[in-house]
């Protein structure tokens, strides 16, 4: 039989379902899950933001190019791994000692965008240029190749240099504010969504105000009017795949430091949500992704913690993926052009 | 592969073909074990579809081969009939997404999910899980039962495709591949979370032990008698496949697949169309997910994950979609590579390391390395080879023929006929 597919390691997201369910169960019915819905969704906006920011990834190339860029999830996990190197190996130098956690989080961070931005360019030019203009169908399948091909590179890079593809990354930020007396974020949690929101803030200055920008949205509209108007279109996907991918990297490093464990195939399901995260928002526009990231983390949070105790644990947070899949089903049945995308009319 | 060589290419010579087949047939009885001997042995059925020699004849041979040669030399050997069986479910398996892949254009990236219903229907039924949530003690069912439960499979498997086949009425091209992918992720999390509240799948834990079928009092447990079932199946669905492709359902589904606003706007109806590629493709699926179910007796939802979709995706991909030929060879060429080569070669490479020339770690066992494999393969064959191996021929109809006929004579139409009519006033 062909190998099953591992099971994806969330075990810290499973204790914090196990830590609402202990908490449920101290303290019977709504009161209690008044009293957790403050933590419930600060896990849920940490969460949603990175949906958020690996969305736009998607969003931005299949706005250009009309492709699922379905790697993209595992070059959120490459960045990850990156991320995760970089601290451990200047961890065993004793780099680490010392040096203030946000300028190595820094440090990290640009090593990770900058490695995973041109694995994004090269996967454009080896797995997606040869094949514009064929059927739809092809791009996508080398896609799903491209993905396979990256998960077990990393399992096997890993394997060979720390025989075993588990990693656990070094913390950076171990300690947590108190937001009143409700709920407490945890540093990392609150490092996560500035930087995401930072990033954000970020891509939508650069396509709104530059000269770079404005070509991505030129290409986007209409590919060859815009190479008539001297728009160089192939580097203008590249730099598409660049942002994309390197946006993409700098979320793997903050969910290697937010949820610590990672493995070579966090990137897929993930990948999948942050895509439906793009479809719920409207796919191609990358105002649409932002906010669909994050309804979907939320979502997803309040699913895992609330369902149990609501159904009296019949379906329980296992069921949360189905959730988040329901969604894109849904959304795309009845309104595939997303919360704020447009509805495209089919040329004949 | 130099295309003036193609071109003059008749086929290998009939004598060539026999004389392989003898060859490795021989060296099969008198060795044991020989693994190049038994891929040879099945390799010899590509040679026959390519062999220079008359239909007829082909089939003869290559009856022959599967039903005579390879149970007498290797019916014994219970390994060649597991990889011949584990070989022919694939096939199977490859030829119903054919039908939705390669003749619809419907890419299903949640195929293995009606499998998956195939085999929990009989397992469910045939072990006393079913006990758990039906009255009485009516359950195990004894393997008597496996007969009716191919049908039962296949109607539940079918039920399964028209289900996800309404929705997809909607959503075309890359999305259907999402939301298809989302369906088989759903029904693999359901399927393993259906232990509580009510026990229907056992969950995680899985279910066993299925019995084997029986057929009058035969116990058909080994792996001989499953190459045969499957044998049995895969001719059927070969069939269905050819007798399919070149109907009227079948020349729509291709339509569909080519263009759709075209083939709407000629009456064809999607709806129909669309949901019978799924049903059928499903049907297929689900017969041979509850033969698996059978010849495991025991199941549980790891083994249908996305992997096995994607798996018989690159089948169906690798082979040529929408070839009946290709799609066989794509499958069988996957599933010994999966089951025989890599396991050989990671035998190999112990072998070497215990003699002391390598030094291996066990993580770089090259049977773990199936999604690498797969993964090139993907990108190779999107690259270079976009149609398979064995890309899918249309047929050509011969125009000249048509003219001549006895139909193509009158012109037909109201202005034919007053061409006619005014050509004869002016005349």
């Amino acid at each position: 039989m062909l190998a099953p597919f591992p099971r994806e390691n969330k075990s810290s997201q499973r204790n914090e379902c196990r830590k609402f369910v202990q908490v449920y169960k101290r303290n019977e019915g709504w009161e209690s899950m008044i009293n957790i819905l403050p933590q419930v969704l600060v896990d849920g906006l940490t969460l949603g933001f990175m949906y958020a920011v690996v969305a736009l990834g998607y969003t931005m190339v299949y706005g250009i190019l009309e492709i699922i860029n379905f790697a993209h999830g595992d070059i959120f996990m490459v960045g990850a791994f990156i991320g995760t190197e970089v601290l451990l190996i200047s961890d065993a130098l004793g780099a680490l000692e010392g040096m203030n956690p946000f300028v190595a989080l820094f440090i990290t961070l640009i090593i990770a965008m900058v490695l995973t931005g041109a694995l994004g360019v090269g996967i454009e030019r080896i797995a997606y240029r040869p094949l514009r203009g064929a059927p739809r169908l092809v791009p996508l399948i080398s896609a799903i190749g491209v993905s396979f091909l990256l998960q077990d590179l990393v399992r096997f890079t890993e394997a060979l240099a720390r025989n075993e593809f588990y990693l656990n990354s070094p913390a950076l930020f171990t300690g947590s504010i108190p937001l009143g007396s409700i709920a407490t974020i945890p540093t990392k949690g609150l490092i996560v969504i500035v930087i995401a929101i930072v990033m954000m803030i970020a891509l939508t200055l650069f396509v709104n105000k530059t000269k770079w920008g404005i070509a991505m949205r030129a290409v986007a509209q209409d590919q060859s009017t815009a190479s008539l108007m001297t728009i160089n279109v192939n580097k203008v996907i590249m730099l598409t795949f660049l942002i994309g991918s390197s946006l993409g990297g700098a979320t793997g490093v903050l969910f290697a430091q937010n949820y610590g464990t990672i493995d070579p195939y966090i990137g897929f399901i993930l990948g999948l949500k942050a895509f439906t995260a793009a479809v719920l928002g409207g796919i191609g526009n990358l105002r649409g992704a932002m906010i669909g990231g994050v309804l979907l983390g939320l979502l997803e949070s309040l699913s895992g913690a609330f369902m149990g105790p609501l159904t009296n644990g019949a379906f329980g947070a296992e069921y949360k993926d189905v959730f988040a899949f329901s969604i894109l089903i849904l959304v795309l049945l009845f309104k595939p052009e997303g919360l704020f995308g447009e509805a495209v009319k089919e040329k004949v | 592969m130099a295309n003036l060589a193609w071109k003059s290419f008749k086929g290998i010579p009939l004598v060539f073909t026999l004389i392989w087949i003898v060859a490795f047939s021989a060296a099969l009885y008198l060795m044991d074990k020989s693994v190049i001997a038994f891929l040879g042995i099945l390799s010899s059925i590509v040679l026959v579809y390519y062999t220079n020699a008359s239909k007829t004849i082909k089939m003869v041979i290559g009856a022959v081969v599967l039903l005579l040669i390879i149970p007498l030399v290797a019916g014994e050997n219970r390994y060649y009939m597991e990889v011949a069986s584990q070989v022919g479910i694939y096939v199977a398996m490859a030829l119903g997404l054919n039908i939705v892949v390669g003749f619809a254009g419907l890419l299903d990236l949640g195929y293995v999910a009606f499998f998956a219903a195939g085999a929990y229907a009989y397992a469910i039924f045939s072990t006393s899980q079913a006990n758990e949530f039906i009255a009485g003690n009516l359950f195990p069912l004894s393997g008597e039962w496996f007969w009716p439960f191919l049908i039962v499979g296949l109607i539940v498997a079918a039920v399964f495709g028209i289900l996800l086949g309404l929705p997809v009425l909607r959503v075309k091209g890359d999305y259907l591949a999402i939301v298809t992918l989302g369906f088989g992720e759903i029904i693999r999390i359901v399927f393993n979370n259906l232990d509580k509240p009510i026990n229907i799948t056992n969950g995680p834990q899985g279910i066993t032990p299925i019995p084997s079928p029986e057929l009058f009092g035969i116990k058909m447990g080994t792996p001989f008698y499953f190459y045969f079932i499957v044998l049995f199946v895969i001719a059927f669905i070969v069939l269905a496949n050819i007798r399919f492709e070149h109907s009227r359902l079948g020349r729509a589904w291709i339509a569909v697949r080519e263009d759709e606003l075209a083939a709407q706007s000629m009456g064809i109806s999607l709806l129909n169309t669309k949901l019978a590629a799924f049903a059928l493709g499903a049907s297929f699926a689900g017969v041979v997910g509850v033969i698996f179910a059978a010849k495991q007796t025991f199941i549980d939802p790891t083994s249908f994950t996305l992997m096995e979709s994607i798996g018989i995706l690159v089948m169906v991909i690798l082979g040529g979609s929408g070839s009946i030929p290709g799609v066989v060879l794509g499958a069988a060429f996957v599933t010994i590579l999966q089951v025989q080569l890599l396991k050989e070669f990671s035998n190999f490479l112990h072998g070497l390391q215990n003699s002391g020339l390598i030094s291996l770690p066990n993580q770089l066992d090259p049977s773990k390395f199936q999604r690498l494999i797969f993964g090139i393969m993907l990108i190779l064959v999107a690259l270079y080879r976009p149609n398979g191996l064995i890309p899918a021929k249309r047929k050509k109809n011969d125009l000249d023929s048509i003219k001549n006929s006895e139909f193509g004579k009158e012109k037909l139409g109201i202005l034919g006929r007053l061409s006619q009519l005014t050509s004869g006033k002016q005349s």
